[in-house]
C-alpha cells in the first residue's frame, strides 16, 4: 500500500515530517517497506529557458540551443523537435544522473559542438512514459528553480505492508485514523476532505438502472447509479498527480475516479459502459465452464462457486475480483453504471485462490470492506464523475443489504494488564478505542466500527490498547522461574540424537543437511524397503521441481548425492553424515545415515599408496554409532538383507534379535552408485535410530566390579572351517562353551591358500581367560581347551595340526 | 716399609685411574676392571694380603685398601656409563628422522551449524524451563492452519506457499508444515499447562530464490500458564536473544503486527552495529527484523481444549538458519544446504564444542 505524505494529509491535519509519520506507523503495527521521495534523483534538474535554438552544423536532427537555467546561457545540443526558442523546460546540468538510465551527464561534444548538459522528456524523468519531446512548461514557470520542487513532487511516498487483518488500512483514510488515534494529528470529516457538502446519495431524475444480485452468499448487496452523458477525458491534475506519484499511470477520468476510490477509501467500485450492456446487470454464480476475458486480456474460465456480474449476453465481471474487457469504459463511453457492492470475503479468497487471479479489488474485498459504506462510496463516487465527466445521475438503486452485525464485547480494562502485561488507564484505553471508531458506552460494552471486522473480542481490544499505547511501554517482566538449578529437559530419544551426532563428528565424519525430497528416480533407487508397510512414499504434489518432488524413503539420496558433488570439486575422500527423519508411510523415522566414499587415507610418504575405504569401514562406523547410541553392540547379530541398493556380497545388518533391525552397512550396490554418477565403490550405512528400544532408567550406580586380582590367560588356537562358515558363528559358539573362564574371544586371523585345503579357511582365534580364585592349573587349562575345541568341532571346524 | 707401601697404593690408584679415564672402548674398561678388580687384579690382591695383617697393620692399612677399591669401583662405574652413553648417542645419531615430514592424517569431523545452534538454542531454554518438544513434518492442514486460527479462506493461508502431499481421491491433503506452529497444538492437545517448550524443526515453503530456500528450519517457543502476559515474552525474548548472541547491549523493538493465531501479535526487531563492514547484533546501529510473536490467540487456546478464560501465553518463532547466518557470518542460505564439505569444515563445529552455560553457548 504506497502513498504520499500529501496524500495522507488530505485526510490528517498534521505538521509531521515524513520521519515522524514512518515512526509512528511502525510503532502501531503499520510496517514501513519503504520511503522514497521522487524528488531526490530530481534535485539538479532545474527549470530552463531556452533562449535561442540554431540548427547544429553536422547533423539534420540536432539542434544547438543556447539554455538559460539561472546563470550564464549554456549551450547545450538538443534532439527534441520541439525544442524552440523561448519555450521553458527542464534542464539537466553536467554531473546530473538521469533517472531513467543512471547515465551521469557530462561536458561533451556531440557531433563536433560541445553540450554542456541537457533538456529533459518526462520519460527521462521517469515521470512518465512520454519521450516524443522535452518537457514544456508553462510561462509562468520560475526560472532556474528545481523542477522537482516547483512541479509539486517533493512529496515522499511511503510503501506500508498492510497485514491481512486490517481492511481499514488498505485505504489512505484508515491509516490516517490509526495516526490520528496515535496522537499524530487530526482526522478530518470526509465530506470536508472530498469537497462535498454533505455524502448524501447524489439525487437523480433518470431511471434507476436494472441492476440486482441473485447470489446473496456471495454479492449480498450491489447498489449501482447510472450516469448519463460523460465525457470520459482526463482525470483532474489533482487526482493524477496523486495517483502517479504511487506508479499508477492514469488512464481516464472514469478509471482513474475507481482507482482513487479505492486507494483512498479502500473502497473498489466498477464502472461499466452501459451501451455495451444488454438486459439487467445481476450478480449471480457462474455457470460451470463459463467464460470471461478479463481486463488483464486474459481469460478465466470460471464454475458454480464463483460469483460474476451478468447481463443477458454474458459475464462483464468477476465479481469483485476483476472486470471483464468487453463493457470496459473507454474514451468513446457515454453512459455508464457505478456498480458498488459488497461481496463476501470468503467467496472472493476462494475464487481469487482457484483462479490464481491476484488484484487490488479483491485485496480488499478478500479482507472485507466496510458493509456500511456502500452508500457513502458511491455517492462520492458519482459526486466525482458528475464533476470531472459532466452528465446526468439516474436514482440509486439497492439490490439485496450489506452483513452489517455490530458486534458487542463487553470489556474488562484490567484485561489490557493481565494480557498487555501494561497498566493502562481506562479513561485512557476509552480514549484510544473511541478515536479508533470504536462505540464505548459507560459501563464498556464496546462496539467496534464497521471496517474492523477483525475486532471479535477482549484480546483485540487490549491488542488495539496496547498497540497505539506503544509496545516500548510494555515492561520487560521475568518468567517465574523454579527454584535451583534448570532441570534436564532432553528426552531419551534427544539425548541419543545428540550423542550419534557428535560422535560421528568424533570420528571424523562431517554432518550435512540435505533437502528432505529427493527426485522421483532416486526414490525408485531405494523403492525396496524393509517392511512391506514402508513402501509407499509421500509424493508433493506440487513440487517447486521434479527434483524435489519424493520425501525421502532414505537419507542415502542426498547424501550419495551430495558425494558426487564434491567429488565433482575434486574432494578425493568424503565423509558425509546426516540425521534426519526418513518420510515412511506410517511414521517419520529418525535416522543416522553416512557415506564414505574415495580414499580412506590418502597416499603419503610412509605407507606410499593411498587407502580405500571398504565395507568394514561402513560396519566400524555403524557400530559405533549404535554404541553410541547406548546400544551394547557386542550382543548385535550381523546378519543380510541390507537392502537392494547394497553389494550383496558386502553388506549386512545388525540386529538386536532377529527380527529389530538396528542399521545396514556395507558397499553400496554398483547399480546404485551408478544411478549416483559415483565413481569407485562408495560405502554407507544407515542407523535406524527409531528402532532402539527405549532403555530403562536405572540411576546413576553402575553394577559393582573390582579389577580381579589375577592375571588373565591368553591361548591362541587355529582351525579349518568351511569358507562359508560366518566367523562371528565361530566365535560365538567358543564364548559360550565356558561362560565362566572364557571372558573374550577374538577372530585375528582368517587365510586361505597354501596349507587349506580348497573350500575352506583358516581362522584364528585368541581366547582370553580369566582366572577368579586361583590361577589355573594345567589341567584345568587343558579341560577349557578341550570345550573351545569340541564347541568349534560342533561348527564342522578342526583345529590344526 | 709402611711409607713405601702406601706410595705402592697410591701409585696403583693413580695408575688405574688414569687407565680408567683413558679407557675407549667398553671392553677395555671391562679388561681393566678384571685387572684390577678381578680374581687375580692387582687391588683384590691387596685385599687379599689384609688377612695375614696384624690388628693394628689392619687398622692402618685396612682403610687404605679399602679406599682404593672404591675409588676404582666408583672411577669403573663413572666411566662406564659415560662409554654407554657415548655408545647410545652414536646409535641414537643415526636414528634421525625429519620431523618435519607430516604426521598421519587424521580426518577432521564437523556439525553442522544448524545442529550446533539447535543445541545452542536447547542449553539456553533448558536453564529457562522450556523443554524440546518435536512433530511430524507431514502434517494435516488442522494442526498446520485450521487450529492456528487459519481457516481456509484465510489471507494468511494463501501466503504461505504451501507444499501439498498427493492424497487419494476424497482425502485431505496433508502438507509439508509451513512453520513450527503446529507443534504448539499438538503440545496443547497432549499436555496440561503449565507449558514451556521449544520445537526446533525442519519447516517448507514453496518458494525459491537467493534468500529463500524451499526448506529451512525455524524453532518455535511456547510458554501457557494461569498469568502470562506481554511483559513475560518481552523479557523471554531479550533474555535468549542476550544469551544467544553472548551481547549484554543486545536491545530489541516490539512492532505490532498479525499473525492469525497470535492477539496481540508482534514482530520484535533486534538492534545491530556495523563491525568490521559486518552487521552484528547488539549495539545501538539500527533495527533489524528477527522474529515474531504474540499471545496465543483465545481461538487457538479453545481449538486445543482449553480454556481461554484461565490459561493464556505466548509464542514466538524464528529462523535457526538465520540465527546461525547472524551469530556466525555466513551469507549464503543455499550453502547450508548443499553439503560442501569445503563449507561444512569451514563453518561447522567440533565435536566437542558442546555448548554448555558455564563454558558459553557459542563456539
Amino acid at each position: 500500500m504506497k502513498f504520499s505524505l500529501s496524500w495522507l494529509k488530505e485526510h490528517l491535519e498534521t505538521d509531521a515530517d515524513i520521519h515522524t509519520v514512518a515512526d509512528r506507523l511502525n510503532q502501531i503495527g503499520l510496517e514501513v517497506e519503504g520511503i522514497e521521495n521522487p524528488a531526490d534523483k530530481l534535485s539538479a534538474f532545474r527549470i530552463a529557458r531556452v533562449l535561442t535554438a540554431a540548427p547544429h552544423p553536422q547533423a539534420d536532427k540536432l539542434q544547438v540551443l543556447s539554455v538559460d537555467a539561472g546563470g550564464e546561457p549554456l549551450q547545450v545540443v538538443c534532439g527534441a523537435p520541439n525544442a524552440r526558442a523561448g519555450m521553458l523546460g527542464v534542464f539537466g546540468p553536467a554531473g546530473a544522473v538521469v533517472p531513467s538510465n543512471g547515465m551521469v551527464l557530462k561536458v561533451a561534444a556531440i557531433r563536433g559542438v560541445e553540450s554542456n548538459g541537457m533538456m529533459c522528456s518526462i520519460a527521462e524523468l521517469e515521470l512518465g512514459d512520454d519521450h516524443d519531446g522535452i518537457i514544456e512548461l508553462p510561462a509562468d514557470a520560475p526560472l532556474g528553480q528545481v523542477y522537482a520542487e516547483w512541479a509539486g513532487l517533493d512529496d515522499a511516498v511511503i510503501d506500508v505492508s498492510i497485514t491481512p487483518n486490517r481492511q481499514d488500512c488498505m485505504g489512505v483514510r484508515g491509516i490516517a485514523r490509526d495516526l490520528a488515534a496515535a496522537g499524530l494529528g487530526t482526522l478530518m470529516p470526509l465530506a470536508e476532505v472530498y469537497r462535498m457538502t454533505s455524502l448524501v446519495p447524489v439525487g437523480g431524475s433518470d431511471p434507476a438502472p436494472d441492476v440486482r444480485t441473485d447470489d446473496a452468499a456471495g454479492c449480498p448487496a450491489f447498489y449501482a447509479q447510472a450516469v448519463s452523458g460523460v465525457t470520459n477525458d482526463a482525470a483532474p491534475e489533482w487526482m493524477t498527480s496523486k495517483l502517479k506519484a504511487i506508479g499508477q499511470n492514469p488512464i481516464s477520468a472514469l478509471v482513474d475516479i475507481t482507482n482513487f476510490i479505492s486507494i483512498d477509501l479502500g473502497r473498489p467500485l466498477h464502472v461499466y459502459d452501459r451501451a455495451k450492456l444488454s438486459g439487467p446487470l445481476v450478480a449471480r454464480k457462474a455457470h460451470d465452464g463459463e467464460q470471461v476475458l478479463a481486463l488483464n486480456g486474459k481469460t478465466y474460465t470460471l464454475d458454480s462457486s464463483m460469483t460474476v456480474i451478468a447481463d443477458d449476453a454474458m459475464v462483464h465481471d468477476i465479481g469483485g475480483i476483476m472486470g471483464g474487457e468487453h463493457s470496459g469504459v473507454s474514451e468513446t463511453t457515454t453512459d455508464v453504471l457505478i456498480e458498488c457492492a459488497y461481496f463476501d470475503p470468503e467467496h472472493i479468497a476462494r475464487t481469487g485462490q482457484k483462479l490464481a487471479l491476484t488484484s487490488d479489488a479483491r485485496q480488499r474485498f478478500e479482507r472485507g470492506v466496510d458493509p456500511t459504506f456502500l452508500d457513502d462510496g458511491l455517492a462520492i463516487a458519482t459526486r466525482l464523475v458528475v464533476d470531472h465527466c459532466g452528465g446526468t445521475t439516474s436514482a440509486v438503486v439497492r439490490s439485496g443489504t450489506p452483513p452489517v452485525a455490530p458486534r458487542n464485547i463487553s470489556y474488562d480494562t484490567s484485561h489490557c494488564l493481565r494480557l498487555g502485561g501494561i497498566n493502562v488507564a481506562p479513561e485512557t484505553q476509552r480514549k484510544i478505542l473511541e478515536s479508533l471508531g470504536f462505540a464505548v458506552t459507560p459501563d464498556w460494552q464496546v462496539t467496534p466500527p464497521s471496517w474492523r471486522r477483525d475486532v471479535e473480542g477482549g484480546a483485540d481490544l487490549v491488542e488495539e490498547v496496547v498497540r497505539i499505547v506503544g509496545l516500548d511501554h510494555v515492561p520487560s517482566t521475568p518468567l517465574p522461574r523454579d527454584a535451583g538449578v534448570a532441570k534436564p529437559t532432553a528426552t531419551p530419544m534427544q539425548k541419543i540424537e545428540r550423542k550419534v551426532r557428535r560422535s560421528a563428528a568424533a570420528r571424523g565424519l562431517n554432518e550435512a543437511i540435505n533437502w528432505s525430497f529427493i527426485p522421483q528416480k532416486e526414490a525408485d533407487a531405494f523403492g525396496v524397503l524393509r517392511q512391506a508397510l514402508d513402501e509407499r512414499f509421500w509424493v508433493v504434489a506440487n513440487p517447486i521441481s521434479d527434483d524435489m518432488k519424493v520425501m525421502r524413503p532414505s537419507l542415502l539420496p542426498g547424501l550419495l548425492s551430495a558425494a558426487r558433488r564434491n567429488m565433482d570439486r575434486g574432494a578425493d575422500s568424503v565423509r558425509l553424515f546426516e540425521i534426519g527423519r526418513r518420510y515412511l508411510a506410517d511414521a517419520e523415522k529418525l535416522t543416522a545415515s553416512l557415506v564414505l566414499a574415495g580414499e580412506k587415507q590418502s597416499r603419503d610418504w610412509a605407507t606410499g599408496k593411498a587407502i580405500k575405504f571398504d565395507a568394514f569401514d561402513a560396519k566400524a562406523e555403524a557400530m559405533a554409532l549404535l554404541a553410541a547410541a547406548g546400544v551394547a553392540v557386542d550382543t548385535l547379530m550381523v546378519m543380510g538383507e541390507a537392502g537392494e541398493h547394497y553389494h550383496p556380497g558386502q553388506s549386512g545388518t545388525l540386529r538386536m534379535g532377529p527380527k529389530n533391525t538396528l542399521a545396514a552397512f556395507g558397499a553400496l550396490h554398483p547399480a546404485t552408485a551408478k544411478a549416483f554418477d559415483l565413481d569407485g565403490t562408495v560405502m554407507v550405512a544407515e542407523i535406524y535410530l527409531d528402532a532402539i528400544p527405549a532403555k530403562k532408567s536405572s540411576g546413576f550406580m553402575r553394577p559393582a566390579f573390582t579389577p580381579p586380582a589375577l592375571q588373565a590367560v591368553t591361548r591362541d588356537f587355529a582351525f579349518l572351517v568351511a569358507a562359508d562358515l560366518p566367523g562371528a558363528d565361530l566365535v560365538r559358539a567358543i564364548k559360550g562353551c565356558d561362560k565362566t573362564n572364557i571372558f573374550a574371544v577374538r577372530l585375528f586371523d582368517r587365510f586361505a591358500g597354501q596349507g587349506v585345503p580348497d573350500g575352506q579357511v583358516s581362522l584364528a582365534v585368541e581366547v582370553t581367560l580369566q582366572p577368579t580364585e586361583k590361577s589355573y592349573s594345567e589341567d584345568e587349562l587343558k579341560a577349557i581347551s578341550d570345550a573351545v575345541i569340541s564347541a568349534a568341532a560342533k561348527l564342522g571346524a578342526a583345529l590344526r595340526g | 716399609m709402611q711409607t713405601d707401601d702406601m706410595t705402592d697404593i697410591a701409585t696403583l690408584q693413580s695408575e688405574l685411574t688414569k687407565g680408567i679415564e683413558a679407557a675407549e672402548t667398553l671392553d677395555a674398561l671391562e679388561a681393566l676392571r678384571i685387572s684390577a678388580l678381578g680374581k687375580q687384579g692387582s687391588v683384590s690382591g691387596l685385599l687379599k694380603t689384609m688377612g695375614a695383617m696384624s690388628p693394628d697393620e689392619r687398622q692402618v692399612q685396612g682403610p687404605i685398601i679399602n679406599g682404593l677399591r672404591e675409588t676404582v669401583t666408583a672411577a669403573l662405574a663413572a666411566k662406564k656409563a659415560a662409554l654407554e652413553t657415548a655408545v647410545l648417542n652414536q646409535r641414537l645419531a643415526t636414528e634421525r628422522h625429519d620431523m618435519t615430514l607430516p604426521a598421519p592424517e587424521t580426518p577432521r569431523g564437523t556439525v553442522h551449524p544448524v545442529s550446533q545452534v539447535m543445541d545452542e538454542l536447547a542449553e539456553i531454554f533448558a536453564d529457562m524451563g522450556f523443554a524440546v518438544a518435536e512433530g511430524p513434518e507431514i502434517e494435516d492442514q488442522w494442526h498446520n492452519f485450521t487450529a492456528l486460527n487459519m481457516p481456509e479462506t484465510h489471507p494468511a493461508r494463501a501466503m504461505h506457499d504451501t507444499f501439498y502431499m498427493a492424497a487419494a481421491d476424497g482425502e485431505e491433503a496433508k502438507v509439508l508444515r509451513t512453520h513450527t506452529s503446529p507443534v504448539q497444538i499438538r503440545t496443547m492437545t497432549s499436555q496440561e499447562p503449565p507449558i514451556r517448550i521449544i520445537a526446533p524443526g525442519r519447516v517448507y515453503r514453496s518458494d525459491s530464490d537467493a534468500t529463500h530456500t524451499p526448506m529451512f528450519h525455524q524453532i518455535e517457543g511456547l510458554v501457557i500458564d494461569k498469568g502470562i502476559h506481554l511483559g513475560h515474552l518481552k523479557w523471554t525474548l531479550e533474555t535468549f536473544l542476550k544469551a544467544f548472541f553472548e551481547r549484554d547491549d543486545l536491545t530489541i523493538r516490539l512492532r505490532p503486527s498479525y499473525f492469525p493465531f497470535t492477539e496481540p501479535s508482534a514482530e520484535v526487531d533486534v538492534s545491530f552495529s556495523v563491525e568490521n563492514g559486518k552487521r552484528v547484533l547488539g549495539g545501538t546501529g539500527g533495527w533489524m527484523e528477527l522474529l515474531g510473536s504474540g499471545m496465543v490467540h483465545p481461538k487457538v487456546i479453545s481449538a486445543c481444549g482449553l480454556d481461554p478464560d484461565v490459561y493464556q501465553g505466548f509464542a514466538f518463532g524464528v529462523g535457526v538458519d538465520r540465527l546461525a547466518m547472524l551469530k556466525y557470518g555466513m551469507d549464503d542460505l543455499r550453502a547450508f544446504f548443499d553439503g560442501d564439505l569445503r563449507w561444512l569444515k569451514h563453518y561447522g563445529f567440533g565435536a566437542l564444542d558442546v555448548p554448555t552455560l558455564s563454558g558459553g553457548v557459542g563456539a
